[in-house]
């Protein structure tokens, strides 16, 4: 079988639905910041850790997705995850893809 | 238009109240997401990719300047400048945030506007013809029969929390511009042999994971009792319906389950217990009233002299351009497909500027058509030329309207939850391809609906083409459907078989196109030639790269 990919801890925020990613016992808006899960058992223990923010009203449905290391990085397997941590393909001035200019916007 | 009268401002601004404290017990901890989620959605706040969606109900699509006022300034102070008009006539915008929620809701009560209702397993916002009140081929406006049923329909008691959601159109002219048969229960304003205005009701029809096509409840139902007739339908589909399965909560697969004669026979038992208590019959006096609201503008004496200008206004005339049941007026459909853009979307500054135009060419109203454009319904006709450069300069003048480029598309995966696949790219993909007017006039009309999931919001079974994107194994994939119509010669798209990447759908879609011009017959359309030969030419065709790739291979 083949070993599983490595994975990543996501969530978005209640106040504002914002997407976040778990680093270090907290959150963050940038992907490629976040900790990068290889063994299951570290990931689902970040998982049940995340469900203290649940919790405390700071996040809603925090989940677990796979990634692949990339030449500079980290990138989703999924498109899906791919999209929310960008932004929508056909809206690249929106989300967190957006240019620092139109950052007032977020 | 319908004014709020008292009882609705009080409704709806305790909705507001209420909404407020819901979130502020959310946002304390005092409700839980599970507890919530129902909540806002009654509301019509989902949370999607980026960022919480609100979907704001715009009733039969008819919004006044000052309403689209204020949604441009919601796009511009709450979300990033820009809404989405969708398939079922109402506006979404994509970025919000909980915390602005109470204060949206506060702001579109102000002008007659709300989201409630437009999501949850109640009876969603009504829809009507774009052309309602304007088109010279109606019976009469379906609107006011659909405000008494949004009214009626409005946290009606027994009916806030039915097995699943509920959609109902009205229409009233033998051209179906509303996809009456794709709805779970719909109203057509016909006359019986004696010359009497009634109502044609359907139920059944939808979308989905299983569609089928509405079938005839009643072919007709006296005017006073329509509301008694519909609560009727309702009540047989809340009593009989699925409630174990979430694939089989509609009301199609309950028509389809028992059958057709099943389903009326049950329908005219509860109509029949519901005139035996002679509580819920429709005084014509309260129509009359409810119809006054929605009295056409005066129209000026005018000649019928539709204006001629250069060759760009000729084309726009040509497809946007629609007859009026008054001399010297015309329709007028204004594009959201601009060639590349995002189907359905408008910015802030558009809307503002159309609100503006409608004030100072005395348009009253603007609608929004479920194939995603906005309509002007009554427009004189020597004002065309000077409101077509205005449209020019907001780029919302592009002519092509029923043509390949004027595509249905859902948001898709590039913003909600639900979606497999992204619709929008391959919509844009489409219509650059097809972008040339003289080759969109030369294949005439062909409808393209494209959604990114088995859900449907993009009508993909109704699509002339439809295309379901999908998910294989994180990689987005696109079925082709060919042969659906959303109109007065409903039917349901046939699927062609396995998925194109998402570099090849384009192409596959210019194959089936190019061979219909090939094959097709004078007059007919795209429709008209699948429907004379057939899915396995098309199929042939269609797949024919890939069959080269394996035999060259």
């Amino acid at each position: 079988m083949a070993p599983a990919s490595p994975k990543v801890l996501t969530a978005n925020r209640l106040q504002t639905g914002e997407v976040l990613y778990w680093k270090a016992g907290g959150w963050i808006a940038d992907l490629r910041q976040a900790d990068l899960f290889g063994e299951p058992a570290a990931a689902e223990a970040a998982l049940a850790q995340a469900q203290a923010f649940v919790a405390a009203n700071q996040v809603v449905t925090p989940y677990l997705f796979e990634v692949r290391r990339t030449g500079d990085g980290l990138a989703p397997v999924k498109e899906r995850e791919i999209i929310r941590s960008l932004g929508p393909s056909v809206r690249p001035d929106t989300g967190k893809q957006a240019p620092p200019m139109h950052k007032h916007h977020v | 238009m319908y004014r709020y009268d008292e009882f609705d401002a009080r409704f709806v601004a305790e909705r507001v109240a209420q909404f407020r404290y819901q979130v502020e017990r959310r946002l304390s901890g005092e409700l839980t997401e599970d507890k919530f989620k129902p909540l806002r959605l009654l509301n019509g706040l989902y949370l999607q990719l980026h960022a919480y969606m609100l979907r704001v109900a715009v009733p039969y699509g008819t919004l006044a300047s000052r309403q689209l006022r204020k949604l441009a300034h919601i796009a511009r102070k709450y979300d990033k400048g820009f809404g989405h008009f969708t398939t079922r006539t109402n506006i979404q915008y994509n970025w919000i945030k909980l915390v602005d929620v109470p204060d949206i809701l506060a702001e579109l009560a102000e002008v007659e506007m709300h989201c409630i209702q437009t999501s949850g397993n109640c009876i969603r916002n009504v829809t009507a013809d774009q052309f309602a009140g304007a088109t010279p081929d109606e019976i009469e406006d379906p609107r006011p029969l659909a405000e008494i049923i949004r009214q009626w329909s409005s946290l009606h008691p027994e009916f806030v929390f039915l097995a699943r959601k509920f959609k109902i159109a009205v229409g009233a002219t033998p051209e179906d511009r509303a996809a009456l048969q794709y709805h779970d229960m719909a109203v057509e304003i016909v006359r019986d042999g004696e010359g009497r205005v009634g109502y044609k009701v359907t139920a059944g029809g939808g979308m989905g994971r299983t569609p089928y096509l509405a079938q005839v409840m009643s072919d007709f139902v006296a005017r006073e009792d329509i509301l008694a007739y519909l609560e009727a339908v309702l009540r047989v589909y809340n009593q009989d319906s699925r409630r174990d399965n979430i694939h089989k909560q509609r009301i199609k697969i309950l028509v389809n389950a028992i059958g057709v004669e099943e389903m009326r026979a049950r329908v005219a038992r509860e109509f029949e217990e519901i005139k035996r208590m002679g509580t819920l019959q429709l005084p014509a006096q309260e129509l009359d009233r409810i119809a006054a609201y929605f009295a056409p503008p005066a129209f000026e004496a005018l000649p019928d002299a539709m204006p001629t200008g250069d060759l760009d206004f000729e084309n726009w005339k040509r497809t946007n351009v629609h007859p009026h049941r008054a001399p010297g007026y015309a329709i007028a459909t204004i594009s959201l497909k601009a060639i590349g853009q995002v189907p359905g979307d408008a910015s802030a500054g558009q809307m503002e500027a159309l609100a503006d135009l409608m004030d100072e060419y005395a348009i009253p109203e603007i609608r929004v058509s479920h194939e995603q454009n906005l309509v002007l319904p009554h427009v004189r006709q020597k004002d065309l030329p000077a409101i077509f450069a205005r449209l020019q300069d907001l780029d919302l003048a592009t002519p092509n309207s029923g043509l390949i480029t004027d595509i249905i598309a859902c948001p898709g995966l590039d913003y909600c939850d639900l979606a497999n696949a992204r619709s929008i790219p391959v919509a844009q993909a489409i219509a650059k391809r097809f972008a040339g007017l003289e080759r969109q006039h030369d294949i005439g009309e062909l409808k393209i609906k494209i959604s990114g999931c088995i859900n449907a919001c993009g009508h993909h079974h109704a699509g002339h083409i439809g295309i379901l994107g999908v998910d294989k194994k994180g990689v987005e994939y696109y079925q082709l459907l060919l042969g659906g119509s959303g109109a007065e010669d409903a039917a349901i798209g046939q699927i062609m078989g396995p998925g194109f990447g998402e570099h090849e759908i384009a192409d596959a879609v210019e194959r089936v196109v190019n061979f219909y011009l090939k094959e097709r017959s004078p007059g007919e359309r795209f429709l008209d030639t699948y429907r004379r030969i057939g899915m396995e030419p098309f199929k042939n065709i269609a797949y024919q790269e890939q069959m080269n790739a394996a035999y060259n291979g």
